[in-house]
Parts: structure tokens; sequence; C-alpha cells
């Protein structure tokens, strides 16, 4: 088989195979992360529904598994309804912008020691600037939609994804300062040790800054004031519909698995077992990263939605000091005999 | 000030926020209340105003003798009665309708009907599927009383020594 293709292409060979594998690879990890979109939102439903004591969807299929597909054929078969007043170019870009990061920032995500599509030394750099890029598409969307909602929730949208990037970039910082390293492998790796050796606990306020962030970053509750829909509709994406608005809603969902996923690797260890004697797998970081997930979930069943002025005294007036603080505390501990906390 | 620095480091420990997510967490596992309606159904009152029913006396004679007090009284003027006088000399209705999308529910008709004719059943699933499928004649709701006669009289005995 492999002998015949290698013909095939003759002296093209070592392009294509490599080419063919990197299109293998990517497709290994869309489809399931799809698939993990797809489910969030049954999840969601399911989770904030018991919460709030009822047991929430169980119509389509045993338990609502088929739910999800529902939706999607729903959604699949309306109509893409552009506003005439509206920038169409601009408008159909918006959601392609929302999502094509939030699926691009995964190729540096490694899900075992070798097991990362591409093992970039900047990886962190390039997930920032990626998760940076998402909030293009809020931008656009609100803006070619030409409606005041749209505008409103794009305008909260921007100026809090803004605020917030900077004290989770700080955060971040924490982390490769601890870590020595912006490879996402090798920050997983100076957390070898067990529980205790991760850098939630050295790095407690930065973790709990960074996760909190994450919730402003993916706009959800309690920071979904660009959506807000008891005071504009639903924000940015109030004009899109079928299709356009689903690529809205699976890119919120792709970000909310991205952010865990990063979360559960720079602070929560990674694919490393919490206990000596189990062997380190894949596995313990999809138990991470479900864990961190059922947190978003959780927050959005419990707290109500912050006033837009507190989101931002948060941002700039708590969170932006404490992070700088414990990075100075964290420089200041390296030049201790406690540094061997961070390897 | 010393005040001033523990709530400081309250807030700066999520102690609240923590306490809510107790509380919903708790309830996580708290028992379903969840009714899955057309399986399940609620509990209903001898008293509930539902779909409107014309009823009739044992012997098959309606009992309504248009005296036209649930017209009057009906608050939405959602009835419509036209009367005449019948061979064997007693009044009847030549027309009754009841416009359900007029309708409040308020059971005033029912409380007006000297004879306890006009009634609200139980039935509260009932629906249109195009305009005026909810304007009910007298025919369909002399109907309505024929088949629901049985639940209809046990309610109306249920609740006799309160009226």
């Amino acid at each position: 088989m492999m002998d015949f293709f290698a013909q095939l292409f003759g002296s093209y060979w070592p392009e294509v195979s490599l080419t063919a594998w990197t299109l293998i690879k990517i497709v290994a990890i869309v489809a399931p992360l799809m698939g993990a979109i797809a489910y969030l939102t049954l999840a969601e439903r399911k989770v904030i529904g018991f919460m709030q004591v009822r047991i929430g969807p169980n119509r389509v299929g045993y338990f609502g598994l088929l739910q999800p597909i529902a939706d999607g054929l729903k959604l699949f078969t309306k109509e893409i309804i552009i506003p005439s007043a509206s920038n169409k170019f601009l408008f159909l870009l918006g959601p392609v912008l929302a999502i094509a990061p939030a699926f691009a920032a995964w190729a540096v995500v490694p899900f075992d020691l070798n097991m990362v599509l591409a093992d970039i030394d900047a990886a962190l750099l390039y997930i920032l600037a990626m998760t940076s890029v998402g909030v293009y598409g809020v931008i656009i969307a609100g803006w070619a939609s030409n409606s005041k909602y749209a505008f409103l929730g794009s305008m909260r949208s921007a100026a809090q994804i803004v605020s917030y990037e900077i004290a989770m970039g700080f955060a971040l910082v924490g982390v490769l300062m601890a870590a020595g390293s912006l490879n996402l492998g090798k920050i997983v790796l100076a957390q070898e040790g067990g529980f205790w050796q991760w850098y939630w606990l050295p790095l407690l306020p930065l973790f709990v800054v960074y996760f909190i962030s994450a919730v402003a970053e993916t706009n959800r509750a309690p920071f979904d004031v660009a959506e807000g829909e008891s005071e504009i509709v639903a924000g940015f994406h109030v004009e899109y519909s079928g299709m356009a608005f689903a690529v809205f809603f699976l890119a919120e969902y792709a970000n909310i698995i991205l952010v865990c996923m990063l979360a559960a690797l720079m602070f929560l260890g990674g694919w490393l077992s919490p206990v000596p004697f189990l062997p380190d797998s894949f596995l313990w970081l999809l138990a991470k990263v479900a864990f961190l997930i059922f947190l978003f979930l959780w927050f959005r069943a419990t707290f109500p939605r912050y006033r837009y002025d507190q989101i931002m005294r948060l941002g700039w007036k708590v969170f932006i000091p404490i992070t700088l603080v414990w990075i100075i505390v964290i420089g200041a501990m390296m030049q201790t005999p406690w540094a061997h906390l961070f390897h | 000030m010393l005040n001033k620095i523990k709530s400081v480091l309250f807030s700066l420990m999520l102690v609240e926020l923590l306490k809510g997510m107790a509380l919903t967490g708790r309830y996580f596992f708290a028992r379903k209340i969840t009714v899955q309606y057309p399986e399940e159904r609620t509990p209903m009152s001898p008293r509930f105003r539902g779909l409107h029913a014309l009823r009739r006396y044992p012997n098959g004679e309606e009992r309504c003798i248009a005296c036209k007090l649930c017209e009057a009284v009906c608050p939405a003027m959602a009835i419509t009665i036209e009367s005449e006088q019948r061979e064997d000399n007693t009044r009847r209705t030549t027309r009754y309708d009841i416009d359900l999308t007029k309708c409040i529910f308020c059971g005033m008709c029912e409380e007006s009907c000297p004879v306890d004719s006009i009634v609200e059943t139980r039935v509260f699933d009932y629906h249109g599927e195009k305009r005026g499928d909810l304007l009910y004649t007298k025919v369909m709701l002399l109907e309505v009383g024929d088949k629901y006669e049985e639940q209809i009289a046990a309610d109306r005995a249920a609740d006799a020594k309160y009226r």
C-alpha cells in the first residue's frame, strides 16, 4: 500500500506523505473536538437543569443523547438571513473569524508526551495570539450587522476581552517564569512529581485569576454581558440565524474547551498522574479538562450576571494588580530555597 | 480598619462565591421534581376551569333555558346566545357560541347558571388548527358535555357542600 503511493508520487513522496499525515492528524483532533462541542451543549443543559432541580432534555434518544444532532439538523436547515443594511462580506466573515482561531489554537496543544501536532517552542505565545484573534470575529459580526444591539454587544465584548487578556497574559507570565519555557509540553513536564507539584499550588492566585479571566474571555456567565439577553437581546449575534449562528455557538464552546485544556496543561499537570502509583495518561488530561468544563457550567448555574462597570473594575483594579504582585513574589521566591517548588 | 481588611480578605478568598456554588452543588444531587407532562400529570382540583361544556338532564333534555345570565355576566363578552320558543312552549337556545379566544376562564358563566348547564371541565389540552376552530358552537359544547358528563357530575358532587 505505502509502496504503491511512494511509486505514484515519485520524488515528491516525502512532502506528500508529510502533508497527508498532518491532514490525518488534524482530522483526528478536529473530529473528536466537534463531537465534544456538540455534546458539551447537551451536558450544559443537563447540568444546569439538574442544578435547577429539573432533568433537562430527555426526549430525543435515551437521556436526550440525540438532542445535539437534532439541534444541529434544525440549525442546518434554517435560512441564513442577511440583513439588508449589513455589509454582506463582513457579516459572513464574522463567524469564520470567530471559529477559525478557536480550532487553530489546538495545533500546539499536547495531549500526551509525544501526541502533539506542532511541537513549537513559542506555543504559549501562539495560543495567546490565536485567542486574541477570536475577538475580531465578535467585533466584525457586531459591526457588520448594522444593528444597535449587535453593536453594543460587540463593543462590550471587545472591551471586556481586551481587559481580561492582560490579566490572563500576566497569569501565563507566572507560568512561564516557573517552567522556564513557552513550550506547553515542557511546561507540563516541569510539573512532574504528583498532585502537590502541579502549578496550581505555588501559583494559586494566578490559577484563580487565569480561570476567572478565562470565563470572561469566553463571554460566559457571569461575564456574558456581550450576549446579555435581558438587556441587548443576544448581543453581537442578534442578527444571525441558521448555520451562521451555529458557528458562533460552536466557537463559544470550542473556546471553553480550549481554555479548560490550557488551564489543565499549565496548572493541573496536563497528562501527569496525580498519584505516583498510577501511570501518566491522556485520560488524566481528559478528566482534568472535563472537571474544569463542569466548573464553567456550575458557574453559569450559580452566579448572576456582573454589571458591566463591575467587570471592568474587577479586571483592571483587582486582577492585574494581583497578577503583578504574584509575578514579583514568584521572582523573589525563585532566588530563595523554595525555588524547588517550581521544578 | 480591621473589618475592612477582613472583608477584602474574604472577597479575595471567594468565600461567598464558594457558598453559592455549594448551594447549587447540593441541588445538583437533589431529587428532581420535573413532571413529564404527557405521561405524568399534576393533581387537579374538582373546581378546575378548563374547556366549557353544556350539560343535559339524565332524560336527554338540554339544561340550558336561555336565561342569558352567562352572556350578561361574561366579562370578556365571549358568549353569544339567541333563543326562541320551542313547540312545547319552553324557551331554548338556537345559538350558543363561546369564543374561546376571548374567554378568560374566570368561571363566572358557570357560577351564574341557575340550572348548572354551562360548566367548565377539567379538559385543558385542546387546540385549534385554523382560525375559527376555537369558536365553540352549541353542538360542540353539548358534545363535550356528553363526553365528560360522568366526570362533570362527579366534580359537581364533590364541590356541592361548599356551594
